[in-house]
């Protein structure tokens, strides 16, 4: 893990407020330029209230969530529960993740459910003894069928210019055929690779825990520390330094309590304590894809061909050569969920509902704040959501509530979400 | 101003060589049988401003797309600075300091002011966007033409009025040393104060050394910031003029029969 933009964003509960808050800072500076802190609150309150939340609203409902199912249930926010909770939420922030690439230009990728099972399927069979590939051989092959995948869809979609609805509804039968070809029906193949079933299972020691810990929270304190004082001494937009201060001990907090958490022993025969190793895998991809959509050309096209892709035309450029990337990096973002779901389960089957991910993708990234009408829209955004949807699945399950509910409640929780953005946006829009 | 100071033969107004930076020579633009432009003879001036008027159809759009770059002219030549220039895609015409302002603008909603500037051409630093630089250049660039209704430059295009769309969009192709800026009818969907200051916008351009080639139906307009008026009828130059020999009821004559037979008042001085 290098420079890390992002404060320790799957940690959970009430140190998600001062991450979340902090990242809101980093990448949309106020209105004006703010010289003290007062000045810095009332800027943000101003534009809080103009609608233009960030992540606000998702926070505050995974606040209320923690809350609630913590008085429903005393075991909700124990530390063995937190970190199984981020280690079943890992797959749909990654899923969400890959599909935030789809939405933000305005389309939508319905395949990553099954794609994401073709790369578990390729990489189980390719590290089965009778295959016998090493582990890394077989993650690679099944990330790269998955780019390959998305590379077909996406020049589909773009060169004979179809909705990317349909072909991606295409891939999702399709690829749910596939998957069905190569288990055989109703078929399943174990996983038996320890480092493949170690990425969900195994941890960090917990020396290891806060080293990485420090190493990540002090590179993103660096960072941010350098950018914004050089900011300020050239006189650009930027936060004043009490700011950028709290946010940097807002995240080092953060970091602190994540590993106190995951260093609490929550073994019931033998010791069991560390960060998941899935929860770094989590924060590696969330700092890629935030780096590449916030600080480069590719990132910024993205954005703008979301906003207008005819603006985006004029400026030169190349809109079928981002969006065929685009639905890439989302097959292959789905690829790593997929690996992570097998490596969870300790193999892959045919009975994987790629329809159900991929909506509860669309919901995680919709719940964090990302539009579905394209232009608006983090990888922060994708890791909240999952969150906030593998939280109502957890809390409920340890109630014994039945799927049905949860489907409803998760549904309710994606309708408020949906809401809450709309009003705040057409109160800013008057 | 003094409009006698806009007479195509003035030195000071023709930079240091004697030709003009713009000469379009007997441009002529066929769509099958539909002949859009007819011998299009027409010098454009730095430091000046031209108004392009004209009736539905006359050819106004299509004139300014062969300069743009968008089309290419079927006879006739373009010189650029004296020289001949091929335009055959818009990069060519940006490459030679063309930028043309659309009537849709063309900018992002979702994108802050800075992000609208430098799209498509943004700088970069050590494989990363370098907002610093980009930030610093917008702010000095929207400083220089004395766009100071912004709050801030990190300000997302979708919070501006209509006016200061307008101004991001002509910052927007004055930034890359642009010559020859073209606007499509800028003041179209604006009101009486943001057409104020997307006129007064335009003049500093011209006080600056550029050329600005301005479309435009408002009557309006063209006698408030125009130094010279160029009106088509059905594709073909009816009249060059300096803004001092010609009044709207002029210009509209010209526009819709082709002749005028009055006489400008002397007292009409709208400077």
């Amino acid at each position: 893990m290098t420079a890390v933009d992002e404060p320790e964003p799957a940690a959970v509960d009430h140190e998600l407020v001062e991450a979340a808050v902090a990242e809101t800072e980093v990448t949309e500076p106020p209105e004006a330029v703010a010289e003290t802190l007062r000045d810095y609150t009332r800027v943000v309150y101003v534009r809080i209230k103009s609608g233009d939340s960030g992540v606000l609203p998702v926070v505050g409902g995974l606040l209320l969530i923690s809350i609630l199912f913590q008085w429903l249930n005393p075991n909700f926010l124990t530390a063995g529960n937190i970190v199984n909770l981020l280690i079943q939420g890992a797959p749909y922030m990654l899923l969400a993740m890959g599909e935030i690439f789809a939405l933000l230009l305005g389309e939508i990728d319905l395949s990553i459910g099954f794609v994401s099972g073709i790369g578990g399927v390729v990489t189980a069979e390719l590290v089965k003894e009778s295959t016998g590939w090493p582990w890394w051989a077989a993650i690679l092959a099944g990330l790269v069928v998955c780019a390959l995948i998305g590379l077909l869809q996406g020049t589909i979609i773009t060169r004979f210019g179809l909705p990317s609805f349909v072909v991606t509804l295409a891939g999702l039968l399709g690829w749910q055929g596939v998957m069905l070809l190569i288990l055989g029906q109703g078929g399943s193949q174990p996983i038996n690779d320890d480092v493949i079933n170690n990425i969900t299972s195994g941890n960090l020691t917990p020396a290891g825990s806060w080293l990485a810990m420090i190493a990540i929270v002090a590179a993103f304190g660096a960072r941010t520390w350098f950018r914004e004082a050089r900011r300020r001494a050239s006189g650009l937009v930027a936060p004043p330094a009490v700011v950028t201060v709290i946010k940097i001990a807002a995240s080092a907090v953060a970091g602190i309590i994540l590993v106190i958490i995951c260093n609490t022993d929550r073994g019931r025969l033998v010791p069991i304590q560390g960060v998941p190793w899935v929860v770094l895998l989590v924060l590696a991809v969330l700092t890629a894809w935030t780096f590449l959509l916030g600080r480069t050309r590719f990132g910024r096209y993205v954005y703008a061909i979301g906003g207008n892709a005819e603006a985006a035309r004029r400026a030169g450029i190349n809109l079928s050569r981002i969006r065929t990337m685009c639905f890439m990096l989302s097959s292959f973002t789905a690829g790593i969920a997929g690996i992570v779901t097998a490596s969870r389960l300790r193999s892959v089957s045919t009975s994987l509902e790629g329809g159900t991910l991929v909506l509860y993708a669309v919901a995680a990234a919709v719940i964090g704040g990302t539009s579905l009408f394209g232009g608006r829209g983090k990888a922060i955004h994708a890791v909240l959501g999952g969150l906030v949807i593998a939280a109502i699945d957890n809390g409920m399950g340890l109630q014994g509530y039945s799927a049905a509910a949860k489907y409803v409640v998760t549904a309710l929780v994606l309708l408020a979400a949906v809401t809450i953005d709309a009003v705040a946006r057409r109160n800013a829009a008057r | 101003m003094n409009p006698d100071a806009t007479v195509q033969s003035e030195p000071e107004r023709t930079s240091s060589s004697a030709s003009p930076l713009l000469r379009l020579e007997g441009i002529g633009k066929s769509f099958g049988n539909v002949h859009a432009l007819v011998d299009i003879d027409l010098d454009i001036l730095s430091g000046e401003v031209m108004a392009l008027t004209g009736d539905n159809g006359a050819g106004k759009s299509v004139l300014i797309k062969c300069i743009a770059g968008i089309h290419s002219p079927d006879t006739g030549r373009i010189l650029w600075e004296g020289t001949p220039a091929h335009l055959r895609s818009p990069r060519d015409s940006s490459a030679l300091g063309i930028e043309t302002v659309h009537q849709d603008l063309a900018l992002c909603d979702n994108l802050d002011i800075v992000q609208n500037m430098f799209l498509g051409r943004e700088k970069v630093r050590h494989h990363a966007l370098d907002e610093e630089d980009m930030e610093r250049a917008a702010g000095q660039t929207l400083g220089g033409l004395a766009v100071t209704t912004v709050r801030s430059v990190r300000q997302l295009v979708a919070s501006l009025s209509g006016g200061q769309r307008q101004s991001v969009a002509i910052a927007k192709a004055v930034l890359w040393n642009s010559k020859l800026v073209i606007m499509d009818e800028p003041t179209a969907a604006l009101g009486v104060a943001q057409t104020r200051m997307v006129l007064d916008l335009v003049r500093r351009l011209a006080d600056r050394g550029l050329a600005v080639l301005i479309v435009s139906h408002n009557m309006n307009d063209v006698f408030q910031v125009a130094d010279r008026i160029t009106v088509l009828r059905l594709g073909r130059l009816v009249a060059v003029r300096p803004r001092a020999e010609m009044d709207p009821q002029i210009a509209v004559d010209l526009m819709t029969t082709g002749v005028s037979t009055r006489t400008v008042k002397m007292a009409d001085d709208r400077g």
